[in-house]
């Protein structure tokens, strides 16, 4: 086994190591991301509200409430340099009775501490005016302008492409199964490789805590928090403005309903502690548990819309902050640990912040032609008329719509797939493009997103999977029999 | 399109499919003379190109084709008669003009974007199959879930099997024609669950496609979670209590590697609604008159994007009747003839789906504009037996027929005479309903019957 040396090893291609990948990719640093699955933005970063939270919900003083407001200042300049898909639609927590109105001076006055900027207090009728699909019952609101909507997949696939451009080497498919610390520094074996590095970066997600628990003592323990979600079509999308949320329980923020960037409307997620850290299915009870919460936010809540329900694992460390920094008895070992809620949103800020850490303890010069800027997949669904003309002037395959639904040419998944970090299976098209997210929900472009995979990958169609590993799409040619 | 001369169109029918391509002959027959047909696939014949299995054709040409035959039947007139069409080619906006006539805006890979005027517009641009999440099917995401339609395309266009061991859930027709089209190709087929008591097929096909092959078919059952977490492992199915939830305690598990799903069609009316045509919630089709007009004048729908149809024969048949009454409407616009009206049902007689009937099609009859009859297309809202198919003219039934058997998996159609219209006085609305014997006619006060 050829030993591959690094200055830093990051594990976990989310949207923390992404965005510390590219953070430390500014100075002269050889760096490699490791990933067990097929693709980036594959655990807890592809299934979650895609909210980037204004910052009144952490305790003031904790790393969560610095870095959610931290992140979200960072993420409109960010969105722009890295051409991903955010919009500040402002957010409103609802109180449903008298006795609710405490409960949002709380939490605007911990909005004050952590520094979030605008938050008012409105009583019914200044809440309907400003969101006329509020629920009558709604009694008063928290309105938090600085709240906004991102697309999760294509803010981690942005930020991992980036540092792919500059010089980042992304392991996919590389599992890390043990880590030990030599005087050379770690050594990480991982898929079929062995890697060797003075500074590892543990964003692992939910499996943080079994990463840290190979090098330290001190240990770790991540519980993974299911959140079941319904999307809804996008005729629904336009009902709502802002992200509503109701009052936070103990174990989050509660069910909310927003739209997304994409135009369509989400609800959920519900909150249940699991021990299954691979347990992102969804329940009866729990979607029951999603639509039944999220209708009462909204004076009609469009239930029989739902296009799709998904579950993601929030993960969660027992401190309930985030456990960032320097292992104690492991010197060159970051924990990024613990990164449930706000950790999408402060995902830019931890990028700095764990960057920083590193700079501090082991510094490196600074790069010369850091390339910050990156310019995303076309959309041609979005794009005005003359946008459309350039793009399939300069290629036909722009031309050529192959998800119907969501509009997504052959042009943009031909980008999708020639690009760093290229996609490779189904839901790497899905996520950088939109193909298959729409209302047929990919019945009709999956068998020619399958062919196109197959035409450009050089393979043949029975080797595309949905998501890598078993998960191939087609079992074999018809008449053939085990 | 290239010349001034190409882009104004008398008729432009979206989608070559069956349906266009009926409208699109029937639109030429009737006199119209620039008409040109879009199809967002490579060629044309829409889903029939897909449906290898015969039976197609019996009431149209008295023999059984297999889909692609019969869907050549018609590409080989449109091809006769010179009438243009464009493949690859997606419409991505309609807009009404000022003066009336619309806007078109389409791509292709050979001329970009490009826009065309037409007089009229056929709205032909079929349906799609209800996905996994909106039946909210509980459990992980793995491959091996699959609409029955798209597991039919890659088997029967890509020659590729989407799986071994599968599980059907609906027993739509799609479902029965692919529980045994993955029989014949190899697969084990061990159930179709249907969440209904009755099947939404055709008889024909239940026969013919499960019991011919020995697949069970359960009826009032449900999938109620799905295992595996990369590819299909197994589903677990339940039986339902009549307000159609899970009973505890009959879960059934049955390892598989696939589950097919056919639970439904939606036409496919997003076009549509952006242009500003009124969509009835119940067949998420445009409401039409007897011309097939919809609310927007020159606007027509046929098809399944109109309503979905079991049976491609009447598809053709609709049709045709859309694309004669588009002739019909340019013709009235070039000797600048009133022919302005639309599926206003202030504007006719108003067809209400009284009690056990789902809908009609149309839903507004104007009088001035009928033929000698008027077919009337609807569906019932369960399985009846020894009934009546009773017809209202305002409160007075004119009409009843006896019915042995009516279910919801089949459409129904009744004629309507004009004459009979044109001499009962005062006719505002005419009424479908059911009636058991024992209901003799009283409701004629027609309390309960249900608005359209």
């Amino acid at each position: 086994m050829d030993l591959q040396e690094y200055d830093v090893l990051i594990i976990g291609a989310g949207v923390s190591g992404s965005a510390i990948a590219r953070e430390l990719a500014r100075r002269e640093r050889r760096i490699a991301v490791l990933e067990r699955e097929s693709d980036v933005c594959e655990g807890t970063s592809k299934a979650n509200s895609g909210i980037v939270h204004a910052g009144y919900d952490a305790q003031p003083g904790s790393l969560k409430a610095r870095l959610n407001v931290q992140g979200n200042r960072m993420m409109k300049a960010l969105s722009e340099e890295l051409d991903f898909p955010f919009r500040q639609n402002g957010s409103l927590v609802v109180g449903f009775g008298e006795e609710s109105l405490e409960k949002l001076r709380e939490l605007y006055e911990r909005g004050r501490k952590n520094g979030v900027e605008r938050l008012r207090i409105l009583d019914s009728d200044e809440a309907r005016r400003l969101e006329p699909a509020l629920s009558r019952d709604v009694y008063a609101a928290l309105y938090a302008p600085a709240g906004g909507i991102v697309c999760p997949f294509g803010m981690n696939i942005a930020m991992a492409e980036n540092a792919a451009e500059n010089g980042v080497v992304f392991y996919l498919h590389t599992e890390v199964k043990n880590i030990t610390r030599t005087e050379e520094g770690y050594l990480v074996t991982a898929g079929d490789r062995l890697f060797r590095a003075p500074v590892v970066v543990n964003a692992a997600g939910v499996y943080a805590d079994v990463i840290h628990n190979m090098v330290s003592e001190r240990k770790l323990k991540i519980m993974p928090r299911r959140g079941e979600y319904c999307l809804m079509d996008k005729e629904a999308g336009a009902m709502l403005k802002h992200t509503v949320f109701q009052l936070p329980t103990e174990k989050g923020k509660g069910i909310l309903v927003t739209p997304t960037v994409h135009g369509n409307l989400l609800a959920g997620p519900n909150a249940e502690d699991i021990a299954d850290k691979e347990g992102t299915e969804t329940t009866s009870a729990g979607i029951s548990q999603v639509l039944g919460t999220a209708a009462k936010s909204m004076e009609e809540f469009p239930r029989s819309q739902v296009i799709t329900s998904f579950a993601g694992l929030r993960a969660v460390e027992e401190s309930g902050d985030f456990v960032i920094g320097e292992a104690e008895d492991a010197p060159g070992f970051f924990d990024v640990a613990g990164i449930a809620s706000p950790g999408l949103t402060s995902a830019p800020a931890i990028g700095v912040y764990v960057a920083g850490l590193i700079q501090e303890r082991f510094p490196a010069p600074e790069k010369e032609h850091f390339k910050a800027v990156r310019k995303g997949i076309p959309n041609m669904a979005q794009a005005g008329g003359e946008e459309r003309r350039r793009l399939i002037a300069s290629d036909p395959a722009y031309a050529n719509v192959v998800c119907r639904c969501e509009l997504v040419t052959e042009g943009e998944i031909l980008s999708a797939i020639h690009r760093p970090l290229g996609a490779t299976t189904l839901d790497g098209i899905k996520r950088r493009t939109r193909a298959g997210m729409g209302r047929c929900q990919a019945g009709f472009c999956s068998p020619k997103v399958v062919e196109i995979l197959a035409r450009e990958l050089h393979t043949d169609m029975g080797d595309i999977t949905k998501s890598g590993g078993k998960s191939v799409v087609l079992t074999g040619c018809n008449k053939e029999r085990d | 399109m290239g010349n001034a001369e190409e882009r104004r169109q008398d008729i432009l029918i979206i989608g070559g499919g069956p349906a266009g391509l009926a409208a699109a002959l029937s639109a030429r027959e009737a006199g119209a003379e620039r008409v040109l047909i879009l199809e967002r696939d490579r060629e044309l014949g829409g889903i029939l190109n897909q449906c290898i299995h015969n039976g197609f054709g019996l009431h149209t040409f008295r023999e059984e084709l297999t889909g692609p035959e019969y869907a050549a039947r018609f590409t080989e007139r449109v091809l006769r008669e010179n009438i243009p069409f464009l493949t690859d080619t997606i419409v991505v906006g309609v807009e009404r003009m000022e003066n009336g006539r619309k806007l078109v805006t389409a791509m292709n890979r050979e001329r970009g974007m490009f826009e065309i005027e037409a007089e009229a517009v056929i709205l032909a641009m079929g349906c799609r199959e209800r996905p996994r999440g909106a039946l909210n099917i509980p459990g992980f995401r793995p491959v091996g879930i699959y609409s029955a339609g798209t597991a039919q395309r890659y088997v029967n266009i890509q020659g590729r099997m989407p799986g071994r061991e599968v599980v059907v859930l609906g027993s739509g027709d799609i479902g029965l024609i692919m529980a045994r089209r993955m029989t014949l190709e190899g697969a084990k087929v061990k159930a179709v669950a249907e969440l209904m008591p009755y099947s939404g097929g055709l008889r024909r096909n239940i026969v013919q496609c499960l019991e011919d092959f020995g697949i069970p078919l359960k009826l009032s059952h449900t999938v109620v979670h799905i295992s595996g977490r990369e590819r299909v492992s197994g589903v677990t199915l339940a039986r339902v209590d009549e307000n159609r939830r899970p009973i505890a305690g009959t879960e059934e598990y049955i390892s598989c590697d696939t589950l097919l799903l056919s639970c439904g069609l939606v036409p496919e009316n997003e076009l549509s609604r952006s242009l500003g045509v009124t969509i009835n919630p119940v067949t998420s089709g445009p409401f039409v008159n007897e011309s097939l007009e919809t609310n927007i004048p020159g606007v027509f729908a046929c098809g399944n994007v109109l309503h979905v149809h079991d049976l491609v024969d009447y598809v053709s048949e609709e049709a045709a009747a859309a694309g004669k009454h588009a002739a019909a409407y340019v013709r009235a616009r070039e000797r600048k003839e009133n022919a302005v009206g639309g599926a206003d049902a202030s504007a006719g007689i108003r067809l209400r789906a009284g009690r056990g009937i789902r809908y009609t099609v149309p839903c507004a009859l104007r009088l001035s504009h009928l033929e000698e009859s008027q077919l009337i297309r609807f569906r019932v809202d369960d399985v009846y037996r020894e009934v009546s198919l009773c017809v209202y003219f305002n409160d007075t039934r004119v009409e009843s027929r006896k019915k042995r058997v009516m279910a919801p998996g089949e459409m129904e159609q009744i004629r309507l005479k004009k004459e009979q219209m044109e001499s009962f006085h005062d006719l505002h609305t005419i009424t479908l309903c059911i009636e058991t014997e024992k209901d003799g006619g009283k409701e004629a006060d027609a309390s309960w019957m249900k608005e359209n």
